[in-house]
């Protein structure tokens, strides 16, 4: 063997050796990493549906949750984990069975067949209040922050396109036979309706696929992370006109502060870096409700910076960091935040 | 490039990729199982450990309670390094927004959920030299979250 093929075959072997603890780990680690945070630890939810409920078990194949987990749910809050390979896959789907064991089961892959238009109208008097007219879902990401809940989970959105290619008919069908205990999910059959109403609400609910204009925006890419505009004024002035600006758009200042307060010796802080800190408590409680790990970004605040002549007034760039949330609930919001920022800025640096 | 050593590059850029994309959440998040104090304690202890300073705690809970929760237990903790927060303002002020970096910390019932931005996500197209600024704070925020989740 020559010299570059030797050095080829230990990359492989190498590269084969540093991934093996990775693909070995068991899927209680992997749930630890990367579920717990929103599922629990004990599988009961919080910011995520609750995975340990029977009911969620005995009716959810593993290949649902796999699909699930590969692909997420767009705008919905449960990211797409695509970096777990298929064994990773397999030992985190394993793990969340150890809460119901035994119960693992594949529904037929026949396609249930019905009337369109009585399902439609079944799922305007018997979905919609929790799903939303058009399947968007319920509002919300069920991060409590100790919020009283009113339900134990938000409804999912039978819009996504994810969820509906994760959830095959029959499973569909047997959730909306079935119920869901421990959930406002209650069995249709149990509340009169014929197995036939119910494949009429299976083939509405699949038509969503078809009308991809109901389906939710999901993220916005390609915007800076950063909105920044040099300002005609000096420092001081700037700073003066940002305040202003910051008070016209009803938002209250509540803290002033060079960028290394708190990192340097009192007194030898960069006085050029400033940053001015403001809050409306209406938005803020508003954009906490939808989803209170906006708090990374609040409260608002603007930047002056003076350097090499030249004075710059920045700020973050909602627009771009509402994707990193993947809620849509937050988009409207988020576009509003920037126009906002775009405004004062645009206002102080005419 | 001698064709003979095209196949090494193209396994080793192969095998980095591979390590990269392990790594590809935007939202670094944790749930502690302790109460907020306790879980708050850890972290600053934490990021000390690291080699960060504490720069300040903001409050974000004013009028909460008013609002329907239950407990105003919610902060974002500002850290840095003085020379690498001063260095970075000087030559990326795209990132000043960010500077200094933080982490929010809030209660769910009896746990604590810590949250921050995946750093090399959030600045995609970074110059290298940023770059390799931006995996290092990655790699010691995921040192951090683990340490927590330990527990």
């Amino acid at each position: 063997m020559n010299f570059p093929n030797k050095i080829a075959l230990l990359l492989l072997g190498l590269g084969a050796v540093l991934l093996q603890p990775a693909l070995a780990e068991k899927g209680e680690a992997l749930y630890g990493q990367h579920c717990a945070a929103c599922h629990g630890y004990d599988g009961m939810g919080g910011v995520g549906v609750p995975l340990a409920l029977p009911d969620f078990q005995y009716s959810v194949t593993d290949q649902y949750l796999k699909l699930t987990i590969r692909h997420g749910r767009p705008g919905r809050v449960m990211p797409a984990f695509k970096s777990l390979n298929e064994k990773q896959l397999n030992a985190l789907v394993k793990y969340i069975r150890h809460w119901a064991p035994g119960r693992s089961f594949k529904y037929p892959k026949t396609p249930v067949k019905g009337d369109v238009k009585h399902g439609a109208k079944l799922y305007q008097q018997r979905c919609a209040s929790c799903h939303g007219v058009n399947g968007e879902g319920g509002t919300g990401t069920g991060v409590t922050f100790s919020r009283p809940r009113e339900l134990p989970i938000v409804a999912p959105a039978l819009n996504n396109r994810s969820f509906l290619s994760s959830a095959t008919d029959q499973f569909i069908k047997a959730s909306l036979m079935n119920g869901r205990e421990g959930t406002p999910m209650t069995s249709f059959l149990k509340q009169g309706l014929k197995e036939q109403d119910i494949n009429d609400l299976v083939v509405f609910v699949r038509s969503f696929e078809k009308r991809s204009s109901t389906l939710r925006q999901t993220t916005t890419t390609k915007e800076p992370a950063s909105i920044s505009f040099e300002s005609p004024y000096d420092f001081e002035a700037t700073i003066q006109g940002v305040k202003a600006a910051i008070i016209g758009k009803n938002f209250r200042l509540i803290r002033e502060q060079v960028l290394e307060d708190g990192l340097v010796e009192k007194g030898k802080e960069n006085k050029k870096q400033y940053i001015i800190y403001f809050c409306n408590f209406s938005l803020l409680n508003k954009a906490l409700a939808i989803d209170p790990r906006v708090g990374l970004f609040l409260p608002c605040r603007i930047t002056i910076v003076e350097q090499q002549g030249k004075v710059m007034v920045h700020a973050i760039n909602p627009k771009r960091l509402a994707r990193l949330f993947n809620n849509s609930d937050l988009y409207k919001l988020c576009d509003e935040m920037s126009d906002i920022y775009l405004e004062i800025i645009e206002e102080a640096t005419l | 490039l001698n064709i003979k050593y095209r196949h090494i590059l193209l396994i080793a850029s192969l095998w980095l990729g591979l390590l990269a994309a392990a790594e590809a959440e935007e939202l670094l998040m944790v749930r502690v199982q302790m109460g907020f104090p306790e879980t708050m304690l850890k972290l600053q202890l934490t990021l000390k450990e690291q080699g960060y300073q504490l720069s300040r705690v903001q409050r974000v809970d004013i009028g909460l309670v008013k609002f329907g929760y239950k407990t105003d237990k919610y902060r974002v903790v500002f850290f840095g390094k003085a020379e690498e927060i001063k260095r970075l303002s000087h030559d990326h002020p795209e990132l000043i927004p960010y500077l200094p970096y933080k982490v929010a910390i809030f209660a769910e019932a009896d746990d604590t959920l810590v949250v921050t931005a995946n750093p090399v996500l959030l600045f995609p197209d970074a110059p290298a030299d940023l770059k390799a600024t931006l995996e290092s704070l990655n790699r010691d925020l995921h040192t951090v979250f683990e340490k927590l989740r330990e527990n």
